[in-house]
């Protein structure tokens, strides 16, 4: 029998506020275990929670970012279960009434055509502790629980089950990290756990319209493995079935090392969290004045700019796509244009020999030392003809390397390219007659024998010769 | 209302209680009747009114997102049963 799996996924965003979502306590990561906790998020009786504002506009940014209605009045409510890096015994949460509800993405595929994803909500919540474990020393054998990330804010993007690849969710998954990232409310960082997934996996068999039953994968934290741990589990689950046996509905790890899942016994027990509204928190009440005004804060969107880039700058669909991968990308884009640069060529440029220097170094876009200012530079002195193509590659180098500017470098190292058609005839006549036989094949019909010659006068030249100029005269002398 | 031994178990082992035998069968009955007693309201008609979450009528109390003192590491761990270095220290958990 063939099987249609179907995945649904929950996206945990950790949003980048300076405090906690419920205190006033430093949400920055790497501090001493416990030195960013007061009574409210260590849940000490009595403290009170007291909303961040900064959260609700995140929550507005990104509801309205992925299509969704914006709730009128929602509620925080608390989700209560005991585990030891809960410190209140309950979680705050949003139940009934989330802030965005009914939203959906478009995900593309590459050859196929787009497909919506629908989401079903977004709801506002806080971060547990993190538990060490082995980091303890002396007698105790036990964990450590640190509550620093606990009260950090979360926002929790649930979609409906409409993926039904592996290839479906990581595109989906890509297209919401490049979202939240683009707005500016989450720094994206899986390894750091600030956007991380759980994946609701389940198959029936094709042609079927009933889901059969689904296991939760959690702990995946990189594209690479989303696509790894749905796959290991689909596989998984038709081989329990052909094998007469049931999926069974559970929370199933995932292990990087061995790309496997295994049930997590530890959550074994019925999920019964007795949500009810929490009292201490009052209602959330969203005018429509303050939805049209974040609205109109809203940056221009990925999608909507690489609309643009092609409507506007004529950039290729592909191209279009590759500069708006992320917020920050397009804008070094958008400013080497600006600075007189061919979009064409700024675009080139930016996904060849600037793309290949960020990588070799690990250096974001933001860091780069070259700025779209001087890369429009660079670009002109090929436009102009003071340099070659070729050259310019030597100058981006240096430019990398020494952050000065490309005319500087050009004049200092006398890279000026050579369209002195005198000086260039002369080093075709040294080429050609230390290299008479060579010149004889050619005469004799070796038309390939040119590319030769071209190489031999561009290195005798040490790169600096015009090679149009060469060509050009190259051809006339040949021929004799 | 009904509320069995078993329900009376149930809710015990998710709020991690221990009761005897004699309690189970104590607060099976004073539940049932606490449950019964607000099963009165269904007699009311409540057709059109909002459900209510809160009892104050008082909606959106935000605060900036500026960041305050924390207590720090020796406060935070003042009153925890076990602690080792800066962490609270429990039963080994394992996933």
């Amino acid at each position: 029998m063939r099987y249609q799996p179907v995945i649904g996924l929950e996206v945990h965003v950790q949003l980048l506020t300076d405090t906690k979502i419920f205190c006033g306590c430093s949400t920055k990561f790497g501090a001493e275990p416990n030195s960013q906790t007061c009574p409210v998020c260590l849940g000490l009786p009595g403290a009170l929670p007291v909303l961040n504002k900064k959260v609700v506009e995140f929550a507005i940014k990104a509801g309205l970012s992925t299509n969704c209605s914006i709730t009128p009045r929602s509620i925080f409510a608390r989700k209560n279960y005991f585990y030891p890096d809960l410190p209140k015994g309950y979680q705050i949460s949003q139940f009934e009434d989330p802030i965005c509800q009914w939203g959906w993405l478009d995900i593309k595929i590459d050859g196929e055509e787009s497909k919506r994803i629908s989401i079903t909500r977004i709801h506002m919540e806080e971060d547990a502790g993190k538990l060490v474990h082995g980091e303890l020393s002396g007698q105790n054998d036990g964990s450590g629980v640190d509550l620093n990330r606990a009260c950090t804010p979360l926002l929790e993007v649930v979609s409906e089950p409409d993926l039904r690849s592996s290839d479906e969710a990581v595109s989906y998954l890509k297209q919401l990290h490049q979202i939240v990232t683009w707005l500016g409310i989450c720094d994206g960082n899986m390894e750091e756990g600030s956007f991380r997934c759980d994946a609701n996996v389940s198959v029936m068999p094709v042609g079927s319209d009933t889901f059969g039953t689904r296991a939760e994968i959690k702990n995946v934290n990189s594209f690479k493995f989303v696509k790894q741990a749905i796959e290991y589990e689909i596989q998984r689950q038709i081989d329990l079935i052909e094998d007469g046996g049931t999926v069974v509905q559970e929370t199933r790890l995932f292990d990087p090392n061995s790309g496997t899942t295994r049930s997590m016994r530890s959550k074994e027990e019925a999920h019964d969290y007795r949500y009810f509204p929490d009292p201490d928190l009052v209602p959330l009440v969203i005018s429509e004045e303050w939805v049209e005004r974040s609205r109109q804060e809203l940056p221009e969107l990925p999608e909507q700019r690489q609309q643009r880039f092609m409507a506007e700058l004529g950039l290729p669909p592909y191209d279009a796509e590759v500069l708006t991968a992320s917020r920050a990308l397009a804008d070094y884009f958008e400013a080497g244009v600006a600075a007189g640069g061919n979009a064409k060529t700024v675009g080139n440029w930016i996904m060849g020999e600037i793309t290949r220097a960020l990588n070799d170094s690990g250096t974001p876009i933001e860091s780069c030392p070259v700025s779209p200012v001087q890369l429009a530079e660079l670009l002109k002195l090929i436009d102009n003809g003071t340099i070659s193509g070729k050259i310019a590659k030597t100058v981006f180098d240096e430019m990398w390397r020494s952050g000065k500017a490309p005319q500087s470098i050009v004049e200092e190292q006398g890279l000026v390219q050579v369209s002195d058609t005198g000086a260039i005839e002369s080093i075709i006549d040294e080429i050609m007659a230390a290299n008479a036989a060579q010149v004889e094949d050619y005469r004799g019909g070796k038309d390939k024998m040119f590319g030769f010659f071209v190489g031999q006068v561009m290195k005798a030249s040490k790169g600096k010769a015009n090679p149009s100029v060469v060509n050009e005269l190259l051809l006339n002398k040949l021929k004799g | 209302m009904k509320i069995s031994v078993a329900d009376v178990e149930y809710a015990a082992r998710l709020a991690r209680l221990e009761l005897t035998p004699g309690e189970k069968e104590l607060f099976a009955g004073q539940i049932g009747a606490i449950l019964g007693y607000v099963e009165k309201l269904k007699e009311l008609n409540t057709e059109g009114i909002v459900p209510t979450s809160h009892a104050v009528p008082m909606e959106n109390a935000f605060r900036e997102d500026v960041v305050q003192p924390s207590i720090g590491v020796k406060k935070a761990l003042a009153n925890a049963p076990e602690s080792e270095g800066s962490f609270f220290a429990v039963p080994k958990v394992i996933e």
